[in-house]
């Protein structure tokens, strides 16, 4: 499953690098990407668990950059 | 300006204010900074509350992200560098960093923010609402929620939210957004009409064909929020590079500090830590890699986002990165150097006036549903009324015999002719030629061939002078027909009467022999030749609008039909490849001017700070450039 997500006050292009790097680390993420551009966070990972996974991306963002906050829909 | 950069403004400015009293003490009363004075409490007192207020935040972020194991960040960098001048002594430096160092944040934050922006709004196609009739009653609705086969109401001034068929009204519609055409496309009932546009004047109402998902809007919403997700081999090397550049100014800054004033230390005695210490800070201070991380992807943003503005969809930033470099064009012939509609180029008359013979073939051919036989009539319409007929009947593989004004006239192929007994010129010109004959009298040809788009020549001469190596067609045309397309716009290369699987092969061998380390594009209409569009470096499709399927094959898609498009895809490639280049190198060299001087013991941490702050702002205003690639602009 891929979906997309907005962010929120991701202010550091450096950081979304760092983001999308951690992210994709998460065990059963298929791929990730963090665009600093259109401020949005695309997620591809394995049906049964994407909802585990996205709160780990969601953690590790967090330690990136605690002030950038995910939507999650 | 959002909330939390008005709160960081006013933050700057109460401690800009304080540390200007801080400063102002320590020049009305010099004596004030020698140690004893009480006075000396009250500045430093100052400038340490200057320095808090202004960076607070930094040095609790540095705290929380070491806690977390995020150690090369910039505020940790910050952090290190502003409290090592304090704790050298230099306070005015200590705060005058954190200052300058928020400002410059700021700065950063609302340029990019505006330019996001307004890239973002130039690219907004999406229909925030759909007014669907439902019982008589209409409704504001998600477009999402609309079925198919429901009706639409479009006001005017309103976008069109789905595609589908006009059932009520006419209008002009703007497609500026898709196509970067600014003329209106009228339209009225029974038109197809596509999501994305603007209806300027008229009442509409459209019956839905596709689901809101399958919708052109959303096709190519989905293909610009994709676009970035392909980087550039150039974004990508950024990115890496930043990953070690920060620790290696680190571990220069350390060895900076300890190295010098050890070796001094030892060879004379004397061990004075601050002077080399100082000159560390300053390395620390242009060590964050932000104007190239910012600056690159921004750019490559920017030109994906201006040539959106002119219709032509990048898939990537790595297509453009490809473009830039493209050196062999291969275009296919029927819809992408020609019209793909056939028309009249040549009207050759004898005994009779070129318009009676275009209006004797005209009446007579009123009756074929042919292509060819519609363009004749088609031009006929234009030079004014047709002659009456009677009795019209088409034979196929021959062509029209009717009668007009009680004279027996033949319309068709040099078969007819013989069969009337008239005897027809032949012509070695490209084009179908039909024949017409009056009371068995030869009358003269008129020939009919897909027409040219004006702008092929022009915008083939264009790529020529852009340094363009080769240019070649296409096509499964006869020889003749191709090799004059091929006079007309000016092309290197023709292949003719190709079968579609010899399209690709054709491709295979011009690929093989373009120059290294240059690309290959492929334009074609994206019918039929997918595979090719998928084989060539970048895969361009013309006229896409409307067709999801080009769409979804080729990299870079040119929404309407205009071929100067081309030239101005690989130009804002270029251009966009300069500016990141610039950036790159101007971002370098200033930070490598900064960190030998500072090695050098030349300049100060204010110089470093206001170089590495001033560096990410010119960067990033140079790469809104990207957004303004015009027609026919100059670089």
């Amino acid at each position: 499953m891929k979906k997309t997500f907005k962010l929120i006050d991701l202010d550091c292009a450096n950081c979304a690098a760092k983001m999308e790097d951690a992210i994709k680390k998460i065990d059963g993420v298929k791929s990730a990407s963090v665009n600093f551009m259109t401020q949005k966070m695309t997620l591809e990972a394995d049906d049964d668990r994407f909802d585990s996974i996205l709160k780990d991306a969601v953690k590790v963002c967090k330690k990136v950059e605690p002030d950038c906050e995910i939507v999650v829909k | 300006m959002t909330k939390k950069q008005k709160r960081m403004l006013c933050r700057i400015i109460i401690s800009a204010v304080v540390f200007a009293v801080g400063l102002a003490l320590g020049i009305v009363f010099p004596d004030s900074t020698g140690v004893m004075s009480g006075l000396f409490y009250v500045r430093t007192g100052l400038l340490l509350a200057s320095y808090l207020i202004a960076g607070f935040d930094v040095l609790l972020k540095a705290v929380r992200n070491i806690l977390h194991g995020q150690v090369f960040d910039e505020n940790f960098l910050m952090t290190i560098a502003s409290i090592g001048a304090v704790v050298i002594g230099e306070y005015s430096e200590g705060a005058a960093v954190m200052i300058f160092y928020q400002v410059g944040e700021l700065f950063q934050s609302v340029a990019v923010g505006k330019s996001r922006q307004s890239i973002a709004d130039m690219m907004d196609i999406n229909p925030e609402y759909a007014n669907v009739e439902r019982e008589g009653i209409v409704t504001e609705v998600d477009p999402e929620e609309v079925a198919v086969g429901e009706t639409v109401v479009i006001k005017p001034g309103e976008r069109i939210p789905l595609d589908g068929e006009v059932i009520f009204g006419s209008s002009g519609l703007n497609t500026a957004a898709l196509t970067g055409e600014s003329a209106p496309r009228d339209v009225t009932a029974g038109d197809e009409v596509i999501s994305g546009c603007v209806n300027t004047d008229g009442l509409l109402k459209i019956r839905v064909t596709k689901p809101y998902s399958d919708s052109t809007v959303a096709k190519i919403l989905e293909l610009v929020e994709n676009s970035s997700e392909s980087k550039a081999k150039t974004e990508n090397f950024i990115t890496r590079f930043a990953k070690v550049y920060t620790p290696i100014v680190v571990i220069a800054a350390v060895l900076l500090a300890v190295l010098p004033s050890v070796f001094i230390g030892i060879t004379s005695g004397e061990w004075k830590w601050s002077d080399w210490v100082y000159r560390a800070l300053t390395f620390l201070v242009v060590s964050c890699p932000c104007a190239l991380v910012i600056s690159v992807p921004l750019s490559y943003f920017g030109g994906i986002g201006g040539a959106s503005r002119h219709g032509i969809m990048i898939k990537g930033a790595n297509y453009l990165e490809q473009l830039q470099k493209a050196k062999t064009f291969v275009f296919d012939k029927t819809g992408t150097l020609t019209k793909g509609s056939f028309a009249v180029t040549e009207t050759h008359a004898i005994g009779i006036s070129e318009r009676e013979l275009l209006s004797f073939c005209a009446a007579a051919e009123q009756i074929s549903q042919h292509p060819i036989a519609r363009s004749i009539v088609d031009a006929a319409k234009e030079t004014g009324e047709l002659p009456q007929t009677s009795d019209a009947s088409e034979t196929a593989g021959f062509g029209v015999e009717t009668v007009i004004d009680g004279r027996k006239t033949a319309v068709g192929n040099s078969r007819l002719m013989e069969k009337v007994g008239a005897h027809a010129d032949e012509t070695e010109k490209a084009g179908t030629v039909v024949h017409c004959a009056v009371d068995g009298e030869y009358c003269g040809y008129i020939l009919v061939s897909d027409e040219i788009k004006e702008n092929s020549r022009s915008a083939l001469s264009e790529l020529k002078e852009m340094g363009a190596e080769k240019l070649v067609m296409l096509t499964g045309d006869r020889e003749v027909t191709a090799k004059a397309v091929a006079n007309t716009v000016g092309l290197d290369e023709v292949r003719s009467q190709l079968l579609p699987d010899g399209k690709l092969n054709a491709l295979e061998e011009i690929y093989s022999a373009k120059s290294p380390n240059t690309t290959l594009v492929y334009i074609g209409d994206g019918m039929n030749d997918a595979p090719s569009l998928a084989r060539a470096d970048v895969g361009i499709a013309m006229g896409a609008l409307g067709s999801g399927a080009a769409i979804e094959a080729a990299d870079i898609v040119l929404m309407n039909d205009d071929i100067s498009n081309l030239p101005l895809a690989v130009r804002t490639a270029r251009k966009t490849h300069s500016i990141v280049m610039q950036n790159i190198i101007f971002a370098l060299a200033v930070k490598a001017a900064v960190l030998i001087l500072a090695a050098l013991g030349i300049g100060n941490m204010w110089l470093a700070v206001f170089a590495d702050v001033g560096v990410s702002v010119i960067a990033i205003l140079n790469a809104m450039r990207c957004m303004r690639t015009g027609k026919k602009a100059s670089l």
